[in-house]
């Protein structure tokens, strides 16, 4: 599959995370009468981070609808709405509260087309802000996207970038099944250029954001973001890194991680979900099943979240998930001393 | 003096109103420094929050202590209490001690949750209560749990489980009122109906007027009250009380308050107008009934100064208790993920 640098078009403007991803529901709903958004206070209040905005004055309140409080209800509405012609966009508050929409979310939008041979599709997507930072405590900063990575017909993806937020979307609306956007909250304010136009970040399609040779550093999200910036200080020690943000975890860019892996002889992975259990186990084993496998010069290296709930604490919160910091003395051990 | 709006009675001539002639100057005491104290409480977190010392967000109650005081008065020590988002005052209510609440929220190893759950989770389980939840509607299928346990374990106690209105658009909310009722079991709902679900009108998310009218579907009562007239709160609680310890069964009880902060720190208040929250500032609980107090020479407004101002001390020094609390050892951040 075709990797690419971190290249967005030039002479674009800065647009935050947010408003690129209202500026993709914009075009969206403009290009497409079928789609809509729903969802928590998503209207007159523009969304609990601000991300639908305006959204509810410019298209009103027939395709920017708030809802009750009723996570499997809406999720269920989305599912009924997608099989019968419609494009719907789902905001959760908070990617936790899809603990109360997961029956419709994993019993039947990720199986309908598979159930009914091929008969029906459900072209919904969820978007859920996920992730820790912000000292909103374990019921509001879990990273939980691995869990829907485990289920067949569902696509999990993961934006670090404003670009990638908005293409992903457009990407996602246009996929004929079920998508979730995992987006981070501390991503959210972070700018970078995005072209005006409406344009697609193919699902499935990792990109790298760095070169390098002496190890592969993996993430998506805001580990990518880190990432990059560990790889940037570790030039500095000559340590050359090579960064891979996965953007999608289902559909996974296996073939780009593997090319690296034989490149660079290291592999270091970084999410932010708890560690055990989670993307870094079944890309360890992907490698290990595959021919890459062969050209490791040291153990795979995860660094994930502790084995705990999100702490309120923010020195403790901090310290339950990888900082740059962390990835860093990881790559440094990794490869000086042959193990993280 | 001009009658405050809603107050009934501001004549010392006219006889005081059955609700309050049913408190004696003691309950009415201590009903009116909890009310204080809540107040106190809110506002110096408020300050807390602007001058940077805490993070994450929170839920201010200001503008509901009556319906958190008023259910709980006639409670006994060891009666239970499930508690919300927005629970500060249902928790100083059940008789936490503000220090530790005000330790747990600067994240400290003494708070109630030795600094692992801040605002949101605030529990305080030695006194009954249960815990915040940062979940809408969380709590509600939990406190059926705990009249089971009540029940099998042949106690003699009661279980008040808190909720706003835009929980009782969750499933949870109904099953856990059927289950209630089909078990009989010895639960007291309250509803406390401050009109939003934080953007969302209870008029916009709701079927039916008042959450009260949906205990006619579990064939239990259903009692709305004016939640910001203390003596008519707990004149309403009592009997539910009362009933659930007889073994009657459930009540719901909704309490029709108000918030007058913005939902959370967040909020713009874009959905509802400054002359509304006006009209329910002139509605304050507090003032409207130390002006009935007054009008009926219950009190000296001296001696109402003085509960208040013993209030003011008390969470001045809760804060100071705070300050000066030690942060949790970081070395420690898998304590307690498993029971021993
Ligand atoms: C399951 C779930 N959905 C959404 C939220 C986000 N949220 C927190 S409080 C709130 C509004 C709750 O309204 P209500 O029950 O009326 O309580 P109030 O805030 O008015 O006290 C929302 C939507 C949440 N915490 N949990
Ligand atoms: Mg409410």
């Amino acid at each position: 599959m075709p990797t690419e640098l971190a290249t967005p078009e030039a002479a674009t403007r800065e647009l935050s995370y947010a408003e690129a991803i209202r500026e993709g529901l914009a075009q969206a709903m403009q290009a497409d009468e079928r789609v809509f958004l729903f969802g928590e206070d998503v209207g007159v209040y523009g969304g609990a981070f601000g991300v639908s905005g305006d959204l509810f004055h410019r298209f009103g309140p027939e395709r920017v609808i708030d809802t009750p409080i009723s996570e499997l209800g809406i999720a269920g509405a989305a599912v009924g709405a997608a099989i019968t012609g419609m494009k719907p966009v789902l905001e959760l508050q908070f990617s936790d509260f899809v603990t109360l929409a997961m029956e419709q979310i994993v019993n039947q939008a990720a199986k309908i087309h598979f159930m009914f041979g091929g008969k029906a599709t459900v072209p919904m997507v969820v978007r859920l802000p996920g992730g820790s930072g912000t000292g909103a405590a374990a019921q509001h900063s879990q990273s939980l996207e691995a869990w829907f990575a485990h289920v067949p017909g569902l696509k999990v993806v993961q934006p670090s970038t404003p670009h990638d937020a908005k293409g992903l979307l457009l990407a996602a609306i246009d996929d004929p099944n079920p998508v979730l956007i995992f987006e981070h909250k501390l991503l959210y304010k972070t700018r970078g250029p995005v072209p005006e136009d409406p344009y697609r970040v193919p699902i499935g399609n990792a990109a790298v954001r760095r070169v390098g040779r002496d190890l592969t550093i993996v993430g998506s999200s805001i580990m990518a973001i880190r990432a990059a910036a560990a790889a940037a200080r570790l030039a500095a020690e000559d340590i050359d890194a090579e960064v891979i943000d996965l953007r999608s975890l289902r559909p996974l860019d296996f073939a780009t991680i593997a090319a690296s892996v034989r490149k660079t002889h290291r592999l270091l992975i970084v999410y932010e979900g708890v560690k055990i259990m989670g993307i870094g186990a079944e890309i360890s084993a992907m490698i290990a099943e595959s021919d890459a496998f062969d050209f490791l010069d040291a153990p795979i290296a995860r660094l994930g979240g502790a084995d705990v709930p999100l702490p309120y604490n923010p020195v403790l919160e901090k310290a339950a998930v990888p900082q740059e910091d962390d990835i860093v003395a990881a790559a440094r051990r990794l490869v000086r001393e042959g193990r993280a | 003096m001009a009658s405050l709006p809603g107050s009934r009675t501001a004549d010392a001539q006219a006889p005081e109103r059955a609700e309050l002639a049913a408190l004696g100057d003691d309950a009415l005491r201590v009903a009116l420094s909890r009310m204080h104290l809540i107040r106190k409480f809110e506002e110096t977190a408020e300050a807390s929050y602007m001058r940077g010392l805490i993070h994450g967000t929170m839920h201010l109650s200001i503008g509901q202590e009556a319906s958190a005081v008023g259910t709980t008065l006639k409670l006994e020590r060891d009666d239970y209490i499930l508690s919300t988002h927005r629970g500060h005052g249902h928790c100083i209510a059940k008789g936490a001690d503000p220090a530790r609440m005000f330790a747990e929220f600067f994240g400290k190893e003494n708070g109630y949750c030795r600094g692992r759950g801040g605002s949101m989770h605030i529990a305080d389980v030695e006194g009954g209560n249960l815990g915040a939840n940062g979940i809408v509607a969380g709590g509600l299928p939990i406190a059926v749990g705990v009249g089971m346990s009540i029940k099998a374990q042949k106690q003699h106690r009661v279980c008040m489980v808190f909720f706003g209105d835009g929980a009782t658009n969750e499933g949870a909310f109904h099953e856990s009122l059927n289950m209630a009722s089909i078990w009989r079991l010895p639960i007291v709902f309250v509803c406390e109906n401050n009109k939003y679900g934080m953007s969302m009108d209870i008029a916009r998310a709701m079927a039916v007027p008042n959450v009260a009218d949906r205990a006619s579907s579990y064939a239990i009562p259903g009692i709305a009250v004016d939640g910001n007239d203390l003596p008519a709160v707990v004149a309403a609680a009592e009997p539910a009380i009362d009933l659930a310890r007889r073994g009657g069964g459930p009540t719901l009880l909704e309490c029709k308050t108000y918030r007058l902060r913005g939902h959370s720190k967040s909020d713009r208040n874009l959905y509802r107008t400054k002359e509304e929250i006006e009209t329910w500032r002139d509605k304050d609980a507090i003032r409207r009934l130390e002006h009935e107090l007054v009008a009926h020479n219950r009190f000296a407004e001296t001696e109402l100064r003085a509960i208040e101002e013993a209030a003011h001390k008390t969470i001045e020094q809760a804060l100071e208790f705070a300050k000066a609390s030690p942060d949790p050892d970081p070395a420690q951040l898998t304590r307690d993920v498993y029971a021993d």
